[in-house]
């Protein structure tokens, strides 16, 4: 018998739609026919677990682990803070949370990326953390710069930072995109705009916290994620039907 | 008026674009130093339990082009069955895979254990199979799918028993090759498009 519990069935309506015109690459990449839908099972209620072993101090620093400190990348100074919880509302501690992004000109350091925004000498682009016993994150990072792309004529992506998010559960991984208050670029993105739920969207978006900014040094912005829960009962130990 | 439930939603996907790797294993992008090594280089360690076996394949658009810019990750139990952290799991086998499809050619290969069979809530018993999640470029929310194996018996997989269209199933099984060596190609659209689940 499994010493696991189901994960709460996920809400497809409260995410993007896989196959929207708008985004072109969406339309041969998204499956044509439906999932297959089933109760989980324990591969998908088990997972990796991370320890607080792997992570090094500058980890989470954008502006100071490309080089280990020896110098600082160039950008508005931010901090990206939250928590992650489930969709109980409870606290997910030693999540791992690892987020990637533009640097100040809307350059990625990539082998595929051939915007001719220079790159930063000083900056990577990836970091990551561990959520504490309270679920808590913290990043250090500059503020990604805005980007054209090829879609359709003249698209932009508004600034954003992409998340990665390890839960307890294979069943419970999430990719997604932090957006900043105010950029009026999200409502003329294509990728943000594939989330029909105007709602879900604006979760998407992390407002300015000037009472968590630093003065003379940084801006904060506050970005809370939920991950898919598990139910909770006392009736999950039996036989079926029984 | 009544109660409130309390409950929140989840935070919404959205797509992992061309550059995850940046984030996920920024070796590949071609960054080094920020990480001694990347996270999920191999899902066993050495000496773990059980049949050392290769998988190779490629993802599929809906064109029949090979995507260059897709990441995977794999997770499985070992070769009883158990999964990391669980009572008597194998200490070498972690379970937990990250694969880019080659940059030129779209190829990927996994390199693991054939896992063990598994046991659901109600008693019912999973053939051996590996978790599939994938993610790139125009996927606006992770896809999940399974890799289970030709030479196993898979008639009686909970899972394979609820597909309807009875040709469907192989898209899930992987083909032995070679001793210790299957493919397994995914195809997101058209004649032979992969099952992929929600649970």
């Amino acid at each position: 018998m499994s010493d696991t519990t189901v994960l709460i069935p996920r809400r497809r309506e409260m995410h993007p739609v896989s196959r929207d015109s708008d985004y072109k690459t969406s339309i041969p990449r998204s499956p044509s026919l439906p999932l297959l839908s089933m109760e989980s099972t324990p591969s998908e209620e088990t997972g990796p677990r991370f320890g607080h072993g792997l992570i090094g101090a500058l980890d989470n620093n954008l502006i100071s682990n490309f080089t280990q400190g020896k110098a600082l990348a160039i950008g508005e100074r931010i901090r990206v803070h939250g928590r992650v919880l489930d969709e109980t509302g409870r606290a997910v501690p030693h999540a791992l949370v690892e987020i990637w992004q533009a640097n100040a000109g809307g350059r990625y350091r990539h082998i595929k990326d051939t915007y001719f925004a220079s790159l930063d000498p000083s900056f990577g682009g990836c970091g990551r953390t561990i959520t504490d016993e309270n679920g808590y994150y913290e990043f250090m990072t500059i503020r990604p710069g805005a980007y054209p792309w090829p879609n359709r004529a003249n698209d932009w992506r508004p600034m954003h930072i992409h998340f990665s998010i390890f839960g307890h559960a294979f069943g419970q991984r999430l990719i997604s995109q932090m957006y900043f208050e105010g950029d009026p670029l999200i409502n003329h993105c294509p990728i943000a705009a594939t989330i029909k739920d105007r709602s879900q969207l604006d979760t998407l978006v992390a407002p300015l916290d000037l009472q968590n900014s630093r003065p003379m040094d940084y801006l904060a912005y506050k970005f809370d994620i939920v991950l898919r829960g598990c139910r909770q009962t006392m009736f999950e130990n039996k036989m079926e039907g029984m | 008026m009544v109660q409130k439930l309390n409950t929140l939603v989840e935070t919404p996907s959205q797509t992992a674009g061309p550059y995850v790797h940046i984030g996920c294993i920024p070796s590949f992008a071609g960054i080094e130093g920020i990480y001694p090594e990347d996270l999920g280089k191999s899902p066993i360690a050495e000496g773990a339990k059980g049949e050392i076996i290769t998988i190779s394949g490629s993802i599929f658009d809906g064109t029949g082009w090979t995507m260059r810019d897709a990441m995977f990750e794999s997770w499985q139990p070992d070769a009883a069955g158990r999964f990391a952290g669980q009572d008597g799991a194998d200490p070498k086998v972690n379970g937990f895979c990250r694969l880019a499809a080659d940059k030129d050619t779209g190829e990927f290969t996994l390199r693991t254990i054939k896992p063990g069979a598994v046991r659901t809530r109600d008693g019912k018993t999973m053939a051996p199979h590996i978790s599939l999640w994938i993610v790139a470029r125009g996927i606006n929310i992770g896809l999940n799918t399974r890799i289970y194996f030709d030479d196993e018996d898979n008639s009686a997989d909970p899972l394979l028993a609820r597909i309807e269209q009875r040709q469907r199933v192989e898209t899930l099984i992987a083909k032995k090759v070679a001793d210790g060596q299957y493919r397994f190609d995914v195809r997101l659209q058209g004649e032979r498009e992969t099952v992929f689940l929600d649970l």
